[in-house]
């Protein structure tokens, strides 16, 4: 597109005036180098934090496509989490198969629990508040039902026997992890570039604009919503297999609970919904506060406090850039290129 | 020759009100067709059945030779009919040239080829200096340029105009009774709800009159405006000159 640049980056804003675009494409690159080259100097607790950076971001990315790009606001993710999450493992351990195939199976189921969720929010056209208690309920449901499968470990879960073995997507060393996860972050990434330059991308655009006026002017809105939820659920499935053995454990608390739906939902909306580079920008953004505010507030019975800090940070966010914080950071970006 | 577009017994009410009632209607071949009445007469609720967006109790409409009863808007307007509305829906954070593409994408799916013909459309249509705006920061009379823009980019065969000039100045709207004229010179046929008179008069080579949700009259546009129960329904509205 020959002005590609502008919506590759800002879906929707002006184009960039086309003098910018090369430094931030070799911004871009240069910042994939730096990353590649930083667990060498990085604490091992900086890895960490790092690998949560990338996790959530790449969640966030995922969600992206159909609460960002679509506008259908699911608050219900953690659902794909769980199910990507305890298929790989039931598949590790009762087939043996290895968790880098079981990601892409819990991945395909994620993708079929979302078109059920994406079916019926859309074709009885659910619409705002109506939608985000859809997919709550449909979280909820599955968390209440996997806490009561015994063979899933009901509500204590599933534990798994550390071996190192990178077979089994464990690794002795952490910064592999780091780079399945700047992997996954990337690929997500990646995904979205190329949906945003398509027909596919340049419609949910505006379908969460007007959907009556996309209908009008000949646009499947069902079908291009139920695509936007498939591959949102399919991707963040996958990253349910990194949640579990990243952690060796899945609980459905944690792996299907609001709180994990609201940790995926809170980085792009921040960093600025329906935007490229929002979830990654709101990652780096929340993700360190979070470890921060957790180290700081978290001990000596203040156990909870840094959600505040979440809070807080959500409001201002709301009150000041509204739009997310990228949007402002290319207008700023843009105004000193011009 | 079968008409373009055929409508027969038409009927929709709300609740208790019936707002269309046993509409009958042709469209023929780069026709272009008045459809005039008074406020709540169900014109707009007319546009919105035969483009799919309602669905009517009872009735047929018949679009190029399909039975289009029932259709999605996307459908209908796969088919070759375009729809602008009476009140605008922009994508307001789009920019101008990536709100006609929406409406290009149908047929030209190619996202490169879809822009090139959409600032072909947004030039012609006058729009070329705004074409990389945000469609939020139009004025009303951009706006109503974009609606019809929009349209154009489906490349339909038959375009339901929905008040396109209301609230535009005098040489705004002889400007768009012109650009019409062309669209309708390259073989679009038209079916348009309007209550600027002058316009229509001089636009529609027939008229059809809607009062209380039924077809009152229906003729050329001279006879049509001396037809008494068309002087009746719109007795004490000064818009009928």
């Amino acid at each position: 597109m020959p002005n590609g640049a502008g919506s590759r980056l800002v879906s929707g804003h002006p184009p960039i005036a086309p003098a910018s675009r090369p430094p931030l494409q070799w911004l871009a690159l240069a910042a994939v180098l730096v990353l590649l080259a930083l667990p060498a100097v990085l604490t091992s607790y900086a890895v960490t934090v790092f690998i949560l950076i990338f996790f959530y971001a790449f969640l966030g990315q995922a969600w992206n496509v159909v609460g960002g790009y679509a506008g259908q606001l699911s608050v219900g993710h953690a659902a794909f989490v769980g199910v990507g999450g305890y298929t790989a493992a039931m598949l590790s351990s009762e087939l043996h198969l290895t968790p880098w195939l079981g990601m892409l199976v819990g991945g395909a189921l994620a993708a079929v629990l979302g078109a059920v969720i994406g079916y019926l929010g859309f074709r009885f056209g659910l619409r705002g508040f109506y939608f985000v208690l859809l997919t709550v309920a449909f979280a909820e449901v599955c968390r209440i039902l996997v806490s009561n499968i015994d063979a899933l470990g009901g509500a204590i879960g599933l534990y798994i026997t550390f071996t190192g073995d990178p077979r089994q997507f464990q690794f002795q060393d952490s910064r592999v992890y780091y780079y399945v996860a700047l992997a996954l972050m990337l690929l997500a990434t990646g995904v979205v570039a190329l949906l945003e330059r398509r027909r596919f991308g340049i419609y949910l655009g505006a379908i969460r604009e007007d959907e009556g006026a996309c209908e009008a002017l000949g646009v499947d809105t069902f079908k291009y919503k139920m695509l936007a939820m498939i591959v949102s659920s399919f991707l963040t499935g996958v990253g349910g297999t990194f949640y579990a053995f990243y952690l060796f454990s899945l609980q459905p608390n944690s792996m299907f609970g609001i709180p994990l739906s609201v940790e995926i939902i809170i980085r792009p909306i921040v960093g600025g919904a329906g935007t490229l580079l929002g979830p990654i920008l709101g990652s780096f953004i929340l993700t360190p506060l979070g470890e921060l505010s957790r180290l700081s507030l978290g001990h000596g019975g203040y156990h909870g406090l840094h959600l505040v800090a979440y809070g807080v940070l959500l409001v201002a966010v709301v009150l000041f850039l509204p739009q997310g914080a990228y949007p402002y950071l290319a207008r700023v970006l843009r105004r000193r290129d011009a | 020759m079968t008409p373009l577009l055929e409508v027969a017994g038409l009927s929709k009410r709300f609740g208790g009100l019936v707002a269309v009632k046993d509409l009958a209607l042709t469209v023929g071949g780069g026709e272009v067709v008045g459809l005039i009445g008074p406020n709540g007469a169900g014109k707009t609720t007319a546009f919105g059945l035969i483009s799919g967006s309602l669905v009517p109790d009872a009735g047929e409409i018949v679009f190029r030779g399909h039975s289009i009863k029932g259709l999605p808007p996307h459908r209908v307007c796969a088919l070759g009919m375009a729809r602008t509305f009476q009140i605008m829906r922009p994508f307001p954070r789009l920019t101008v040239v990536r709100n006609v593409m929406i409406g290009g994408l149908g047929r030209h799916p190619h996202p490169a080829a879809a822009e090139a013909r959409s600032r072909a459309i947004v030039d012609e249509l006058g729009l070329g200096a705004k074409a990389d705006h945000l469609a939020g920061s139009l004025t009303l009379a951009e706006r109503k340029r974009l609606e019809l823009a929009r349209a154009l980019a489906t490349e339909p065969v038959l375009l339901l105009l929905d008040e396109v000039m209301s609230g535009l100045g005098e040489r705004e709207t002889e400007t768009l009774v012109r650009e019409i004229r062309a669209i309708n010179a390259r073989g679009i046929a038209i079916l348009l709800i309007e209550h600027v008179m002058r316009a229509v008069m001089s636009l529609a080579q027939r008229i059809v009159v809607l009062d209380g949700g039924e077809r009152i009259a229906e003729g050329r546009p001279a006879t049509v405006a001396n037809d008494p129960r068309v002087i009746e329904a719109y007795l004490g509205d000064e818009r009928l000159v």
